[in-house]
């Protein structure tokens, strides 16, 4: 009685709470028809949005994923002053609103920030175009991976890859034969949660853009622009494209998460 | 060995990027309510300057509150021409060195091309009988309009509400300013641009008048007919210049000077101004005016300068920290 | 304290790339996060602490701060209740749908937070589908506090799930048994056994709940409506102050925020030291 009452209450909570607003967003999407929805998904401003959001994580995820196996074999691997230190600064993107983090990069990065003189003469840019969208991603896409490799790197020790180099093998060679097989799972794991916050990301995107139309408008924005063009099937359309990204990854994260079960 | 496969991806990638061909290019960085009225002149400057040029042109578009707009500017927004709400916003750029301090000579009528007045949208069937900027002061009365601090069209609200209020009072400021004060108490939200405040208005239900340009009370009133919503130009308001310029400092880097000087006067062309004035906006061209005379109310519009002696005067009295707008704003 | 400092490194063994994997680490996490964090300290440390105060106890920060806490606070208790019954239900039962269930968990996470604010605030305003429904009986959730509490449940729905759900796993169901026999009722039985067992996990599947909805903004900015005084969330008054050209104010909120955030990560990291200890004395 209790399992079918609780199973009955899981299955109701997760309609309303989780399955009904996803449905919602197709609803929305085609209630103006398919034509309508074709249309809005192929305005030029949508399609530059997909694509920058697409070049986004394209640069975002590979650097996230050397950086998330740098820190994890460092913090795996040896002890050192200032690891917590580390830890800190790598778990704190993830608790920090993203507003935070535009703020930081603008008061930073910005003509009058604090390296703003210097970049100008260097004609360096920054804010409003491609590196400060790509950077304040990787500020929010900080821990994901780090958080997947470094507890499996942690628990499976430092012993294979200790017999391997005292059996003469270079640093490389031991990471690529001995490391790399048994975090790859977690490893994809962490790219492909990367992956999705990348794609999604908007508080902190939305302080360094400049809402460019057809330019710095990353996909979440795009979003938001139709919405305020008062465009809302049209905002709808975009989301879909967002939420069958998300769809992949989560269909993506099943599928390792057997292959890291079998492992 | 999937190394190759994700190079040829991303290579794909680039390549669909890359435009076919080099083209002139314009960044236009303009208030949060105009981007249909751009959308609807950017290709026709295209095919004129094509004509004239034999080059293709993109204008590149961005709309937020004009005040917000500025400062995304002095932090590094590329843009090549600024064409916004206030005059405040274009000196902010001059005193940053953006765009030359004589601008306002740079083209006609003070660099103004077109212009527009605050104005109403009610209710279906107007139930608060909202008429005057004195009803937007009455208790029962919920006024929405965008924040005078990110907002060119919120300041021109804010100003005026205190014009329309120093004429009621002979000129006593602080019976202006208490009057003042009840129309921002009455604001329930404050959004940062001009369509957020729209948004809140038309979407979310709240608030029984918007107050905003002229232009965008049309075009909403329009686009909703479905919900009733009724445009209203009270019978005096404040004369909105729409000022526009060259951001030097970005296009000379650019080598888009030319191109930039070219677009603003073209802003004054009959066939520019037509588009504007079917948009809802007011023009200084004569023959556009006479076209469009039953469109747009014959209504007393005051000055910034006969009111308040110019914009100097409104920063440093009104508008600076701890200024008039401070004192105001108690709910900010 | 200068971590290159090769003496104090106890290097385990022999194992190489110390130098590359630090330096890498090092020069990341500068460029990326240290230093523009950096540079809001400085930003805050050049308000004066007299200023800074002013900013933070301003009557409209205190309200957005006290706003952003309580449904902060309203969604975690939803989220802790719901993940462990999800948790729950998802562990201890087999049930046609039951995989698909699993996978739905991770729906929140990955759709943007700006995709699930939109479709959130258009299915609950009057003419959405829950909406329809919910405002004839003078409920309205949109443009409310509830909408707000609505918004952060829905975004930090995966972490007490995900957090419970392998240490309930681990249990030794024995113990279980073992109560049973001795007489002890269903609920008793979780009550005694189980929950003590789960409860340093789902703590901290409740703080990294609530530090995420603490610092979400993307949902509730659609769905909350954003009036001054009643449903103006922190970041988003930062975010307004940015706007305004007041970088001391939005540099001052931005601040409390991330002190927030770090009280939270030390909290959770204690919980989860908890954990750990807890962990091997079960093992």
């Amino acid at each position: 009685m209790t399992r079918v009452l609780l199973i009955g209450a899981a299955f109701v909570l997760t309609a309303v709470l989780v399955v009904v607003p996803l449905v919602y967003i197709f609803v929305q999407a085609l209630s103006a028809g398919w034509g309508a929805y074709v249309a809005n998904i192929l305005d030029p401003g949508t399609l530059h949005a997909i694509w920058l959001t697409t070049l986004v994580a394209v640069i975002v995820v590979p650097v996230t994923v050397a950086f998330g196996i740098a820190a994890a074999w460092l913090l795996s691997k040896f002890t050192f002053p200032g690891r917590g230190l580390l830890i800190t600064l790598i778990e704190l993107p993830f608790s920090i609103s993203p507003i935070i983090a535009g703020i930081c990069y603008l008061l930073l990065y910005g003509r009058q920030g604090y390296l703003g003189g210097w970049l100008a003469q260097n004609d360096i840019t920054i804010l409003f175009a491609l590196p400060g969208i790509v950077m304040v991603t990787m500020f929010v896409t900080t821990p994901f991976v780090v958080r997947e490799v470094l507890p499996l790197m942690q628990a499976q020790g430092s012993d294979q890859e200790q017999a391997a180099v005292t059996l003469g093998a270079g640093g490389w060679q031991v990471f690529r034969r001995v490391t790399l097989p048994n975090i790859r799972w977690a490893l994809l794991y962490g790219a492909v949660l990367t992956t999705a916050r990348a794609v999604g990301e908007f508080g902190g995107v939305a302080v360094v853009s400049g809402s460019i139309r057809g330019k710095t408008n990353t996909l979440p924005l795009q979003v938001e622009l139709l919405f305020n063009d008062l465009n809302v099937v049209g905002a709808f359309a975009a989301a879909t494209v967002l939420t069958l990204i998300a769809l992949v990854v989560l269909v993506a994260k099943t599928v390792l998460e057997r292959r890291a079960g079998r492992h | 060995m999937k190394l190759s496969a994700i190079k040829a991806a991303v290579a794909a990638l680039v390549l669909a990027a890359t435009p076919a061909l080099a083209q002139d290019k314009l960044l236009n960085v303009s208030y949060d309510i105009s981007r249909e009225l751009f959308e609807a002149l950017n290709p026709v400057f295209a095919e004129a300057w094509k004509a004239k040029s034999g080059n293709d042109v993109t204008i590149e578009q961005s709309h937020a509150g004009s005040s917000k707009q500025a400062r995304s500017i002095l932090e590094g927004l590329p843009a090549d021409v600024v064409t916004f709400n206030q005059e405040t916003d274009v000196n902010m750029l001059a005193k940053g060195g953006m765009v030359a301090e004589n601008w306002r000579e740079a083209f006609p009528n003070g660099a103004s091309p077109w212009y527009s007045a605050p104005a109403f949208l009610v209710r279906e069937g107007n139930p608060k009988n909202i008429q005057n900027w004195s009803d937007l002061a009455r208790e029962d009365v919920q006024v929405v309009f965008p924040n005078p601090k990110t907002s060119g069209n919120g300041r021109y609200t804010y100003l005026a509400a205190y014009a329309f209020g120093l004429r009621e009072n002979n000129g006593d400021h602080e019976a202006t300013q208490e009057f003042v004060r009840k129309i921002m108490a009455n604001v329930p939200v404050f959004d940062t641009g001009g369509r957020a405040a729209t948004q809140t208005f038309v979407e979310r239900n709240i608030g029984d008048v918007l107050v905003t340009f002229e232009a965008e009370t049309r075009q909403i009133a329009a686009q909703y007919a479905d919900r009733g919503l009724v445009p209203i130009t009270p019978p005096v308001s404040l004369f909105s210049a729409f000022p526009v310029a060259v951001v030097e400092e970005n296009t000379e880097k650019n080598g888009t000077t030319e191109l930039a000087t070219e677009y603003l006067n073209w802003l004054y062309s009959p066939e520019a101004q037509r588009i504007v004035a079917e948009g809802g906006n007011r023009t200084a061209n004569e023959e556009v005016t006479a076209e469009f005379a039953d469109k747009f109310p014959q209504v007393e519009l005051l000055t910034v300068e006969d009111v308040f002696g110019g914009w100097d005067k409104i920063e440093s009295e009104h508008l600076a920290s701890g200024g008039i707008l401070d004192q105001v704003f108690t709910n900010q | 304290m200068s971590p290159a400092s090769a003496p104090a490194v106890r290097a385990r063994a022999v194992l190489p790339g110390f130098r590359l994997t630090l330096g890498t680490t090092v020069l990341y996490l500068s460029i990326i996060v240290l230093i523009p964090i950096i540079a809001l300290v400085l930003t805050g440390a050049g308000i004066g602490p007299g200023r800074l105060w002013a900013i933070i106890t301003a009557p409209r920060t205190l309200a957005s701060l006290r706003i952003t806490i309580t449904a902060a606070a309203i969604a975690t208790v939803i989220n802790a209740v719901y993940g462990l019954l999800m948790a729950w239900v998802l562990v201890r039962y087999r049930f046609p749908g039951r995989r698909l269930l699993d996978a739905l968990m991770d729906i929140p996470f990955a759709l943007p937070t700006a995709v699930a604010g939109l479709s959130l605030t258009a299915l609950y305003s009057a003419n959405g589908w829950f909406g329809a429904v919910l405002e004839p009986l003078g409920l309205q959730i949109v443009y409310t506090l509830g909408g707000i509490v609505l918004a952060m449940s829905f975004t930090s729905i995966p972490f007490v799930v995900r957090a419970v759900q392998p240490v309930l796993e681990e249990l030794d169901p024995a113990l279980e048994q073992a109560a049973a026999s001795l007489g002890s009722r269903g609920f008793t039985t979780f009550r005694r056994v189980v929950f003590p067992a789960i409860m340093p996990a789902w703590l901290g599947g409740v703080t990294t709940s609530f530090a995420r909805s603490l610092g979400e903004f993307g949902a509730v900015v659609f769905i909350a409506g954003n009036l001054p005084f009643k449903t103006e969330i922190a970041s988003l008054l930062a975010y307004i102050r940015l706007e305004e050209y007041d970088y001391e104010g939005a540099a001052a909120i931005a601040l409390v925020l991330m002190v927030l955030a770090l009280v939270l990560l030390f909290v959770s990291n204690m919980v989860q030291l908890r954990a750990a200890r807890y962990g091997a004395v079960t093992a």
